[in-house]
């Protein structure tokens, strides 16, 4: 795990901010009469990015692979959407603790549960549990079985009678989703470098080992993943208010496999890497969409071509730049990442395996 | 309770689960030989119906159409194992998700280009059309006892490979360590292709059987795909012992879940899962 990146990295990534501050500046211009629905496109993908931002906590920094970290994200639209009063607008006050207690519960007793088991256990059952409460809510009444539910008033931001942000206007809205996700991704940069984070990186290199030397490492893996699952319920409530609906969709496991895309694609373990990849998901998605109905077929393509040619994502690019220009070692730059991380399984392999794995 | 409709319920778990084991015997062994978690299970098993679908109305019959489906579905997963499985066997497992989650979408959407968004069915063959007086008053569809007696015999015919043939000791040997019988000198590489292509081929054939029984519609697969990631975890990882008995429970649990505890019909087997997770969180039989 990186702790401190080249130079390059705060300068585009502050470059990119800066662009996004100053959208409507140059949205009108450059897209016009479309600005404003690009403008919800945009707060979309930065609301996917802290959801991305927040998976990366456990696959990138602790190596745990979840396929069910929808659950938190659409657990937590059904919340706003339950508590809601039917005829006015909830307090943001109350409803983004509210929304985080129920994140973070749910998570406590989920993770305890999931973290009892290692490796492919882990995957097959973090999605079974996600699959668990897609059907509760497709089967329930009081969820508005598969339509969903509606949220017929974002929550308000108000200081006495004086409005702090007006969330139901589209750039408004769009800040204080930047905000959050600035937040998040600030909290996770400090969280992983610090003690807590370094205990979660020698997890992810040696578990054994940090339990030899007396870490709990199950109660510090129940901790990050309560972490993460609040992270991505406050993502999941922010989408839900961006959508104006709760969803079974936003809880399936197919949004699973998506985030977890986006990590890959952005490169893991980086925290900037996700944010990047859940807006170069997202830009791939409506190019696909409008090119072809089939555009899944696109997509799927261009998962398994990432996965075999770019296995560290678009953060391995800008960390390790390939040389383009000289064709054999532009092409090895591509993949001269990879025997450290190969060789990491290889070791795994070589040594009990079937104890890891169950 | 009316014995007779227990009886039914019971036969239909039993047939259910029965199905259900030639998806999880192929899920298993993928995992517990090759290490490949393998998320496109589901989607083969949906190949496996159309293909039936698409064969039974080119030649008329649905006999041919199975002996024509079942090598095509073979290839397909040889070709799957040669062209992308082949780089995966020694990374992270986070890799092979991704690249069996980004063929699902793929075999997805082959199958709406192909055969379109609409729900379809296949007639029952005529020569297993009928019921058949099992007692006095109970009925029972002929063609779900041919489903439950065909897949009975492939469950023996994987137990007698896997107890009484050299490819068993093989791949027994492999469940328990693959670097071992590599350095044994097996060609591990053209054994993984083999057993890649059977236990695709054997989720795509459970497709093809329940055509006749179901309709069949787009992302039929990924249903059954977490089902049977379900029983895999129940049994354990690499135990076909544990796949056949999860496959029984679970086949029961389905069928009688919804008329015992209507509530909880939708997450009773996770339900049971979760039980099985916190007695042995490595399944029952690992």
């Amino acid at each position: 795990m990186l702790h401190s990146y080249p130079k390059r990295v705060p300068i585009i990534m502050l470059a990119l901010t800066v662009l996004l501050v100053f959208y409507p500046l140059w949205g009108p211009i450059l897209i016009g009469d479309g600005s404003d629905f690009f403008l919800e496109k945009l707060t979309l993908m930065l609301i996917l990015g802290l959801f991305a931002m927040s998976l990366d906590l456990l696959v990138g920094v602790i190596g745990l692979v979840s396929l069910g970290h929808a659950l938190f994200f659409g657990l937590a639209g059904y919340t706003l959407a339950l508590a809601s009063p039917s005829y006015n607008a909830a307090s943001l006050w109350w409803m983004l603790p509210l929304v985080m207690l129920v994140s973070a519960v749910s998570a406590l007793v989920i993770g305890a549960l999931v973290l009892r088991t290692r490796g492919i256990f882990f995957i097959m059952t973090t999605l079974a549990f996600g699959q668990m409460l897609y059907y509760l809510v497709s089967d329930a009444s009081f969820t508005g079985g598969s339509d969903g539910l509606f949220i017929m008033f974002k929550p308000t931001l108000t200081i006495g009678d004086q409005t702090l942000i007006d969330l139901e206007n589209p750039l408004q809205f769009f800040y204080f989703v930047m905000g959050m996700t600035l937040l998040t991704y600030l909290f996770l940069h400090w969280l992983i470098r610090s003690y807590f984070g370094q205990v979660l990186d020698g997890i992810h290199d040696n578990e054994h080992r940090m339990q030899a030397l007396g870490y709990a490492t199950y109660g510090y893996k129940l901790a990050a993943f309560v972490i993460s699952g609040v992270l991505a319920g406050v993502a999941g409530m922010l989408a839900a208010m961006q959508y104006g609906f709760a969803n079974p969709a936003q809880l399936g496991w197919h949004l699973s496999g998506e985030v977890l895309m986006m990590v890959i694609l952005g490169g893991m373990g980086t925290l900037f890497g996700p944010l990047l990849g859940a807006f170069a998901y997202e830009l791939l998605h409506y190019a696909f969409e409008h090119l072809t109905v089939y555009w899944q077929l696109l997509m799927g393509l261009t998962i398994i071509l990432i996965v075999l040619v770019l296995p560290k994502g678009l953060a391995g690019l800008i960390l390790d730049p390939p040389r383009l220009g000289l064709p054999r070692i532009g092409v090895g730059g591509l993949f001269r990442t990879r025997p450290a991380a190969s060789n990491k399984t290889r070791l795994g392999l070589a040594g009990p395996q079937k104890h890891e794995e169950g | 309770m009316d014995p007779v409709f227990i009886a039914i319920q019971l036969l239909n778990g039993l047939q259910y689960g029965l199905l259900l084991f030639l998806i999880a015997s192929g899920l298993t062994l993928i995992f517990g030989i090759m290490g490949i978690i393998n998320l496109a299970h589901g989607a083969m098993y949906m190949i496996g119906a159309y293909l039936a679908y698409d064969l039974t109305l080119r030649t008329g019959s649905f006999w041919l159409a199975l002996l024509l489906a079942v090598p095509v579905a073979v290839v397909l997963g040889l070709l799957i194992e040669r062209l992308f499985l082949g780089t995966l066997y020694r990374r992270d497992h986070l890799y092979q998700v991704l690249l069996t989650f980004g063929l699902i979408l793929v075999l997805n959407e082959a199958q709406r280009i192909i055969w379109g968004s609409d729900v379809l069915s296949v007639p029952v063959p005529a020569s297993l059309n009928g019921n058949i007086a099992l007692t006095g008053n109970l009925q029972y569809p002929v063609y779900r006892l041919f489903v439950a007696a065909i897949c009975l015999l492939v469950a023996g015919g994987i137990y007698w490979i896997i107890r009484h043939t050299r490819l068993g000791i093989v791949i027994r040997a492999g469940a328990v360590n693959r670097d071992m019988v590599e350095g044994l000198g097996i060609d591990v590489r053209t054994l993984f292709t083999l057993i890649f292509s059977i236990g695709v081929g054997l989720a795509a054939f459970a497709g093809m059987l329940s055509a006749p029984m179901t309709s069949l519609y787009p992302g039929m697969g990924d249903n059954i795909l977490i089902t049977c990631f379900v029983i895999v975890v129940i049994g354990g990882i690499g135990s076909i012992k544990g796949a056949f008995l999860g496959s029984l429970l679970i086949g029961q649990a389905a069928t009688f879940g919804p008329v015992l505890l209507p509530a909880l019909a939708s997450v009773i087997i996770y339900l049971i899962m979760a039980a099985v997770l916190i007695i042995k969180p490595r399944g029952l039989f690992a």
